[in-house]
């Protein structure tokens, strides 16, 4: 056999490896679906369960796509379940007292938490204090600055100011059953196929993934390190403030109080799926996968009647499990 | 290879960068264990298994990078490990009293037992690791380039010890490049080369020049191709050049179709040179002129202005290890590879694979993770990104570092190439400034060279006008004399 030959072969092996590598999480997910199948009632394998699995997975899984890319380049966001908490607040803030259109208010929330965001990111480039630091004090600023919007008091907002903001999440009702899925569920698979296209074509995102992977040498190269990670923290914030209207949807209020270590699912959800927390991995795929094992664990423990306490117990080991198992992929495959 | 060192003796062992000095000495303090051979301490076999057994025998290294931990005091640091202690519990009257007693002698005011580490400079921090080795009462002690990073001052104060040391019966290594040195403060000097001793004798017996030519003697080989080159317009142009700590000045004109080397030891500054040209490093006073663009630059504007540097630490800042080959190649300038400035992989993958098969990167294809590559084929990695990106002026900082001798041949046919330019198929020459602490490849590879000394660049001389020894003459701060 000619060099090239075997280049080409060692080249379509690589190829299949790296197919089965994308796929492995989408694997594991089934595995755990079919699992609960087996051993849960049969009503867990309804559509309609599946709905519900899909509506209970999409605040976590929208905060965790921006927490994917902070994740890649090799940071994190402790403040997301505060921002999520401000978002809400700054949505019924508008709707009640500013007498706003929702779509309107909408975008305020998001465009609050995507400010809160920024301001992460440039404390981290200017101060030169390491994310963990700067989001752990955010976390603490943006939960008192949503109190002090809502005055310590959730936000009711009046029914008719809601207009579609409660439908994002609601179950799809029988006459516009072609939907499939809430609107709040398609919001977040386009904004997934979005951010995962954003990761792999455009020069942010492989910005993102060399600053994770060895940000000396990103510098090196020429990247504006300082203000990719600008970026990234404020397209997390805004992803935060997306999944803060989510949430916002489902409880029609604001509520400064909700969403108390939300960023720590959100983070396990990146975890799961194969992100590193020392940066320059991480997948979009991944992450939705590893948000909705997290789901279809709790769903299940609760349709088998099992107790709260031993949900956590299983969703805790899970996470340990599936990164266990990632490292030992990556050991064979390096 | 033999050497032997008396008590109450220097011994000093000398050799150009990896002629094997310092591995011989991790050998000797227990950090690596020897393949073949035997040592003997006192009379009795010697051998440790790591450093702490070595320290316990009496055999003490002082590092060239200080391994204190600075957080800590002096006391503490001194008697780390061994702390005197009842039960668990520090017994810190006595870790006083030793600490006390070993930095007495010193008779310096700025070392106290209490003295936080990191606030003392780096002479008297020289001083707490030597007091550390005194306190588990070594009998050998081993200096690695104690002066490298020390003030005129700090360094008399240090010989003064040694000296001393010698008097209370201690054996002391003395690693060093500086030849003058040496000549002060060693009995016996051993000249290492290649991880051979090449030649030994008592210090007073033997002249610099006689150490020089027995540290460089090597014959170049034909590993160095040169076109005839013609050196055009000058691109760069450095004029007192000086950042935070190195280099303290430097001046330097490259011209087109030439490579400029700098030679010079390690820890001499010329990395810094080239980082501080390149942005990576602050610039605290000169001119710098490049192409059309005058004063310092971030790496993002001299990559744009057409500048490039290949880094000396590639698995630290080189490369991004876990990338694929393709992304560390195209890295610096992702524009080209789709519309609306869509960076489309497989066109990433398509450039990366001319380079590949150019400069015959040995791997599985453009999306093979750097890390798994070998060290050849990923400095070749790292080239590529230059070549890929097109720049005009190349900045190398010691391109054939821990390479086999094929991917050396390539580089060397390289930098030729580029330098040479074609013009037939309108290829331009390009301009290389390429820092080596491999003497024989500078010869062979530039045009002209100059060398670094404690911070300062010398004057560019024409490479045939030089010759290996008055280089090294010129980077261990001797007076050439040819």
């Amino acid at each position: 056999m000619s060099d090239e030959q075997a280049t080409s072969n060692q080249g379509t092996a690589l190829n299949w490896r790296g197919l089965l590598n994308t796929l492995s999480p989408v694997l594991a997910l089934v595995a755990v679906f079919e699992l609960f199948v087996l051993i849960a009632p049969s009503s867990f394998a309804t559509v309609r369960n599946i709905e519900m699995i899909a509506r209970q997975t999409t605040i976590v899984g929208v905060a965790a796509l921006g927490m994917t890319l902070v994740i890649i380049s090799g940071g994190i966001d402790l403040s997301v379940g505060s921002i999520v908490a401000l978002s809400t607040v700054v949505i019924a803030w508008l709707l009640q007292y500013a007498g706003v259109s929702p779509l309107t208010a909408a975008l305020g929330g998001v465009a609050a938490a995507a400010l809160f965001g920024l301001v992460s990111g440039v404390l981290i480039t200017r101060l030169r204090v390491v994310p963990f630091i700067v989001t752990l004090g955010m976390m603490l600023v943006v939960r008192g600055a949503a109190k002090g919007i809502g005055r310590e008091q959730k936000i009711d907002v009046n029914p008719e100011q809601l207009a579609w903001l409660d439908d994002l999440l609601a179950s799809v009702p029988q006459d516009r059953s072609w939907m499939l899925l809430p609107p709040g569920v398609w919001m977040m698979i386009l904004l997934a196929v979005a951010m995962a296209a954003l990761l792999r074509y455009t020069r942010l995102g492989r910005h993102t993934f060399a600053l994770g992977s060895n940000e000396q040498t990103a510098r090196l190269c020429g990247v504006a390190v300082d203000r990719v990670k600008v970026i990234v923290y404020t397209l997390c914030g805004a992803f935060a403030g997306l999944a803060g209207l989510m949430q916002f949807s489902r409880l029609t209020v604001g509520d400064p109080t909700v969403a108390v270590g939300l960023e720590l699912n959100v983070i396990a959800a990146v975890v799961i799926g194969g992100g590193s927390l020392s940066g320059g991995e991480g997948s979009i795929l991944g992450t939705l996968v590893g948000a909705l094992i997290m789901t279809i664990i709790a769903s299940g423990c609760t349709q088998m009647g099992l107790p709260n306490w031993v949900q956590e117990i299983v969703t805790g080991a899970i996470i340990v499990v599936a990164v266990a198992l990632d490292r030992l992929r990556h050991r064979r495959t390096v | 290879m033999g050497i032997k060192v008396a008590a109450g003796e220097v011994l000093a062992l000398v050799g150009e960068n990896g002629a094997g000095k310092s591995t011989l000495m991790k050998v000797c303090s227990g950090a690596v264990k020897p393949d073949a051979g035997q040592m003997w301490l006192g009379g009795a076999p010697f051998r440790p298994g790591n450093p702490l057994e070595a320290r316990r025998a009496g055999v003490a290294m002082i590092y060239q990078e200080l391994s204190l931990a600075p957080h800590l005091s002096v006391q503490e640091n001194i008697m780390l490990g061994m702390e005197p202690a009842k039960l668990g519990v520090v017994r810190w009257g006595q870790v006083r009293q030793r600490a006390l007693d070993a930095i007495r002698e010193f008779d310096n005011p700025e070392l106290t037992p209490d003295a936080r580490v990191s606030r003392l400079s780096v002479g008297s921090q020289q001083l707490v690791e030597i007091a550390r080795a005194l306190a588990i009462g070594c009998r050998v002690l081993v200096l690695d380039e104690p002066t490298s990073s020390l003030t005129q001052q700090d360094v008399e104060r240090l010989f003064e010890i040694i000296g001393r040391l010698k008097q209370q019966g201690k054996a002391i290594v003395y690693i060093s490049h500086f030849i003058e040195e040496v000549k002060r403060v060693a009995d016996r000097v051993t000249v290492l080369r290649d991880g051979r001793v090449v030649g030994s004798s008592a210090v007073a017996a033997i002249t610099a020049d006689k150490i020089v030519a027995l540290m460089v003697g090597r014959q170049v080989d034909e590993l160095y191709p040169r076109s005839d080159r013609a050196a055009g317009e000058v691109v760069l142009e450095i004029e007192d050049l000086a950042g935070p700590e190195n280099p303290k000045s430097a001046s330097l004109q490259l011209r087109r179709g030439e490579v400029l080397g700098i030679a010079g030891l390690v820890g001499a500054g010329r990395t810094e040179l080239l980082r501080s040209l390149f942005g990576l490093e602050p610039v605290k006073k000169g001119r710098i002129r490049l192409g059309v663009y005058t004063g310092p630059a971030s790496p993002v504007k001299r990559w744009m202005q057409g500048a490039g540097l290949l880094s000396e630490d590639r698995k630290e800042e080189g490369l991004a290890l876990s990338l694929s080959v393709a992304d560390n190649v195209t890295l610096s300038k992702l524009k080209g590879f789709g519309p609306l400035g869509l960076v489309l992989p497989g066109r990433q993958d398509r450039a990366t694979r001319r380079w590949l098969e150019q400069l015959d990167i040995r791997c599985r294809g453009p999306r093979q993770p750097v890390a798994s590559l070998s060290g050849g084929n990923q400095q070749k990695v790292a080239l590529a990104r230059l070549l890929q990106h097109d720049v005009d002026v190349f900045l190398l900082d010691e391109p054939t570092r821990g390479i086999d001798v094929a991917a050396k041949a390539l580089v060397y046919k390289l930098i030729n190439t580029l330098a040479t330019g074609s013009p037939g198929e309108g290829r331009e020459p390009k301009a290389i400034l390429m820092v080596s602490s491999y003497l024989p490849e500078l010869m062979g590879v530039c045009d002209r060279v100059a060398v670094m000394c404690r911070g300062t660049l010398g004057p560019t001389h024409q490479i045939d006008e030089v010759n290996e020894h008055m280089l090294m003459l010129e980077a261990t701060g001797q007076e050439a004399t040819a």
